[in-house]
């Protein structure tokens, strides 16, 4: 590829190329100090022109690399971020096997993780980010990778993809030189990346052991409220969120089942960050 | 005359893990997760390399669990269970 860079995001190394400069330059600054990989990689993710003329001409850029979605829509050039980012993401949802995938967020205090798992716009990845500005540290905003040998939580300290509303929560919170480009218009409205801080770049090999797992769900008006969450629910809750959970087998049976009766559980419904943090805080002084 | 006979895999081949009083079964065979009430784990116990019909399998019940007058639901399991690919007729 013309214009390429490697990563090291994790215990997972990604080389992306691209036919195009602006979106590896976009990378190199979003993945400032991240460290360059330590050994072979374990992806490669390619931005190519959909066809060769469509480089030039009004350009739409495919994601591609070890593991593609044959019919995935190319984006505009000026989206080639998120589209490396979308990329890097494919890859791990596909091709990654040493780990039990979880599409959820963590965040580590004291050697001890809290994982928050939900559907999209449950807030656990506007809610991690806050955290690890706040006294912990960040793990990841989209993955969390689980052990399958010892139960830990690796982290993944990708750039954490803030949408819309959150996009100005952590505007006010974060300097700006961690911030990526307003990306405006894109299937998921505007998206702006974050870069995880100095501590969770510096961390990013540490794992930590999983002590409370919470569902969180935002609702305008929604009353702050703490459930319990039965240890069948929240199996089938993890494995729903899990991309790689049928293809492990039975080493990712054992793995969930290992999390699920080993560790606290709750749902938590808020309204306002303020809610969540509190509910966070006090579930947290009282398993962890 | 024996009704229809029912055998479920070896124990071996299947893994299981309470959750609150439900099971989380994993079917080595076909790497499928299953998640179960009660009675299925215990029929697949009764059953586990040993075909029964519905009859023998309210015997090896009985021994343990009141299952009198059952029979009807135990079937109805037995339809869920081997649609599930846990039980089979040998």
């Amino acid at each position: 590829m013309r214009h390429s860079h490697a990563l090291q995001v994790g215990p997972v190394a990604f080389r992306l190329g691209s036919e195009w400069r602006q979106p590896i330059e976009a990378l190199k600054q979003l993945y400032a100090g991240y460290p360059a990989p330590d050994g072979p990689c374990d992806f490669t993710v390619r931005l190519e022109a959909e066809t060769p003329w469509r480089r030039w001409l009004r350009p739409a850029v495919a994601i591609r690399g070890d593991y593609t979605l044959p019919d995935a829509v190319p984006m505009a050039l000026a989206h080639g971020l998120l589209a490396a980012e979308m990329g890097m993401n494919l890859q791990m949802a596909l091709g990654q096997k040493r780990y039990l995938l979880l599409h959820a967020s963590s965040v580590e205090r004291d050697g001890k993780a809290l994982l928050m798992t939900g559907a999209s716009g449950s807030g656990k990845s506007t809610l991690s980010a806050i955290l690890g500005e706040q006294g912990w540290r960040f793990m990841g905003d989209e993955f969390a990778l689980l052990d399958m040998d010892d139960g830990r939580l690796h982290p993944f300290p990708r750039a954490v993809s803030l949408k819309n509303q959150a996009v100005l929560v952590l505007e006010e919170i974060v300097g700006g030189d961690r911030f990526g480009p307003v990306l405006r218009n894109t299937p998921k409205g505007t998206i702006r990346h974050l870069r995880p801080n100095e501590e969770a770049v510096a961390r990013m090999r540490e794992p930590a052991r999983p002590v409370l797992i919470l569902f969180p769900q935002y609702g305008r008006g929604l009353q702050a409220a703490v459930r319990p969450v039965g240890q069948a629910e929240i199996f089938v809750r993890l494995t729903q969120a899990s991309t790689n959970y049928v293809a492990l087998g039975e080493p990712g049976y054992g793995a969930l089942c290992r999390l699920v009766t080993g560790t606290p559980a709750r749902a938590i419904d808020y309204s306002s960050t303020e809610a969540a943090l509190t509910l966070i805080d006090g579930l947290w002084g009282e398993f962890a | 005359m024996a009704g229809l006979s029912y055998i479920a895999d070896d124990e071996s081949l299947v893994r299981k893990v309470e959750l609150d009083g439900l099971t989380a079964l994993f079917h080595v065979p076909s790497g499928m997760t299953h998640i179960v009430a009660p009675p299925a784990p215990q029929i697949l116990e009764a059953l586990a390399g040993r075909p029964a019909d519905l009859k023998e399998l309210v015997r090896r019940l009985s021994r343990n669990f009141d299952v009198d007058g059952a029979e009807s639901a135990l079937a109805a399991r037995l339809d869920e269970l081997e649609a599930a690919g846990l039980v089979s007729r040998p």
